[in-house]
């Protein structure tokens, strides 16, 4: 099985998503590059289980590596709204750069 | 196509600390569930007992001393882990102890903020057991997650949410770079579990490029974890704006268990390709001490000062690492010499805390200055915080030498010339490092109260019984050192010296 186009897909996905968490400045989007990064990883995870699955059908930690990280993402961006929304309520913005406070 | 399904065997006494830290967890919710506001001060009791209630199974699986392993070699309970156990409860237990008065006294959410406690030493506990990729990283998000929330635990409070957003964009970023390494990890070997990974990645061609990426993002992800330049920028913003003892906890608790997973990775996992990883180390720790220490120098803040001083500390704990490969000995030294240093930097580090939260409840403040006369009117914590500044200085006969003697014959032992270098830069950033330890003294014991006010502080017996645990075990370990590595000597984990 060829898999590299979806390591190609991968790899493309996760620097897109480096590249927003770097250098956009809204908290949501900064949240939203973070998923791409967890998207690129649970498509090289299938994509991987898929073909150690082929060789050896008993291989499924790929795929359920994947379950796992959707799961923890999902409560993880939970968390990561929560304080993006009370960062708003407190100072109606969600700029990063306006989060500034502590320095040095 | 039909797979046969076989319950696993559950050790249930190997698995008793954590089942009875769950317990406690789910007590803790009924009872926040069905009680009223006035008797929320039972939760801090709940959770400072379920914590030593943790201990007995501990105690009695280390008097066992058989090593257990359970889900197919993914979960192992042996001496490293049951060390490291010991310690992530009995920190929790100091954490507990300084929240008390904190959280009580602060009008926050009581019950919430222990449970999030306990979720997250749950996580650590299971992070020493972890030997597989996937258990790694659910333990890896199990601690972090709450600790997100309760570094943003004021919620009103802007300091507060700047310190809960930089911690928690940081630590995602990074595990999620981490998750990246893992997955071409698993893509080239098959196998999530550690024990599996490492002769698949040893029998692979040692210039396979991508291997070499895995295990760079794997152990940058956890660079971030233990603050390590130049991945450290969230440490000092967070400590600084998070409640003191949420950072008590970050910098000691959380810190050991990026470590405990960073040893077991690399001493497991990536063993056979530790000519990947210790370069890497070297660079990482060799920045971390000079960064560490050169911009704590010129903080005016005692808890900014602790950050800084943790982020050096943390530099000389990953000094070893990088010369881990050279031989077994050399192994097995650097193993013993970090869970050394982890006991003893955890006493030495809650112990300072405990006396910054003692003296900012009279004067409000954490700024060095605010820390002047202090022994003129405070000496019982002049005198501790001497011995714990003393202790992370190296000098004995506070444990900090001890732990510091570790790391140098670790160096030395491996023989080769990196190692000694990086000797010679840990005893160069020793000696940075006491110019602010000493100034900090020096404030407390030579200069005046900056406002005159020398009137007696009222330290609550939760902080004392804190102090009196940390002091004891920071002084009694200095003078005889015999009692730490009496626990920590039966140490090894499985791919050392293969």
């Amino acid at each position: 099985m060829l898999i590299n186009q979806f390591l190609f897909l991968g790899a493309i996905l996760f620097c897109i998503g480096v590249y927003g968490v770097l250098v956009r400045r809204n908290l949501v989007l900064v949240l939203m590059s973070i998923e791409l990064i967890l998207n690129a990883v649970n498509i090289n995870l299938v994509a991987f289980g898929a073909m150690w699955h082929a060789t050896d059908p008993a291989n499924l930690s790929g795929q359920v590596f994947a379950l796992f990280v959707i799961a923890v993402a999902a409560a993880e961006v939970g968390v990561g709204l929560a304080l993006v929304l009370m960062i708003f309520r407190n100072r109606q913005s969600i700029d990063a750069d306006d989060v500034d406070l502590l320095k040095g | 196509m039909t797979f046969a399904w076989d319950a696993p065997s559950v050790d249930f006494h190997a698995l008793a600390p954590e089942i009875i830290v769950a317990a406690t967890l789910v007590i803790l919710l009924l009872v926040d569930a069905f009680t009223g506001e006035d008797q929320r001060w039972a939760s801090s009791s709940i959770a400072g007992i379920g914590l030593l209630v943790a201990l007995i199974p501990i105690a009695s699986l280390a008097y066992d001393g058989t090593t257990r392993i359970m889900f197919g070699g993914g979960y192992v309970v042996d001496n490293y882990a049951l060390v490291l156990k010991a310690l992530f409860l009995l920190s929790g237990y100091v954490v507990v102890l300084l929240s008390t008065n904190y959280i009580a006294e602060g009008d926050y959410w009581e019950g919430e903020y222990y449970q999030m406690i306990l979720a997250s030493v749950l996580g650590m506990m299971v992070m020493a057991s972890a030997r597989d990729l996937v258990s790694i990283f659910v333990a890896l998000e199990l601690l972090s997650i709450p600790a997100y929330m309760m570094a943003a635990w004021r919620k009103r409070d802007l300091k507060s949410d700047e310190a809960g957003l930089k911690y928690y964009l940081m630590g995602v970023f990074a595990s999620a770079v981490m998750l990246y390494g893992m997955s071409v990890i698993y893509g080239y070997t098959g196998s999530t579990l550690l024990a599996d990974i490492a002769p698949k990645i040893g029998a692979l061609a040692t210039s396979t490029p991508l291997v070499t990426l895995g295990i760079v993002f794997v152990v940058i992800g956890f660079a971030f974890k233990v603050s390590a330049v130049p991945f450290h920028t969230w440490a000092p913003d967070t400590y600084e704006g998070a409640p003191t003892p949420v950072t008590a906890f970050l910098a000691v608790a959380s810190k050991a268990a990026g470590f405990v997973a960073l040893l077991t990775l690399l001493f497991v996992g990536f063993w056979p390709r530790h000519d990947v990883w210790e370069p890497l180390i070297w660079v990482l720790s060799a920045a971390t001490m000079f960064v560490g220490n050169f911009i704590a120098l010129r903080q005016t803040n005692v808890i900014r000062m602790l950050a800084y001083s943790g982020i050096a500390q943390a530099g000389y704990m990953l000094a070893p690492l990088a010369v881990a490969g050279a031989s077994p000995e050399a192994a097995s030294q650097a193993l013993h010499s970090i869970v050394i240093y982890l006991v003893i930097y955890a006493a030495m580090n809650l112990g300072a805390f405990a006396v910054v939260l003692a003296v900012a409840r009279k004067t409000r403040s954490a700024e060095s200055d605010s820390f002047g006369g202090l022994f003129s009117y405070a000496p019982g914590l002049t005198v501790c915080m001497s011995i714990f500044l003393f202790s992370l200085a190296g000098i004995p006969p506070a444990a900090g030498w001890f732990a510091k003697l570790g790391i140098f014959q670790a160096l030395a032992s491996a023989g080769t010339t990196s190692g000694y270098v990086l000797a010679v830069i840990v005893a160069l950033n020793s000696v940075i490092a006491f110019a602010y330890y000493g100034r900090l003294m020096r404030i407390m014991w030579m200069e005046d109260a900056p406002d005159g006010d020398v009137s007696p502080i009222r330290v609550p017996w939760s902080i004392t019984a804190a102090l009196v645990l940390t002091v004891g075990v920071t002084l009694v370990w200095g003078v005889l050192p015999g009692l730490v590595t009496h626990f920590t000597d039966p140490i090894t984990l499985l791919a050392v010296g293969r």
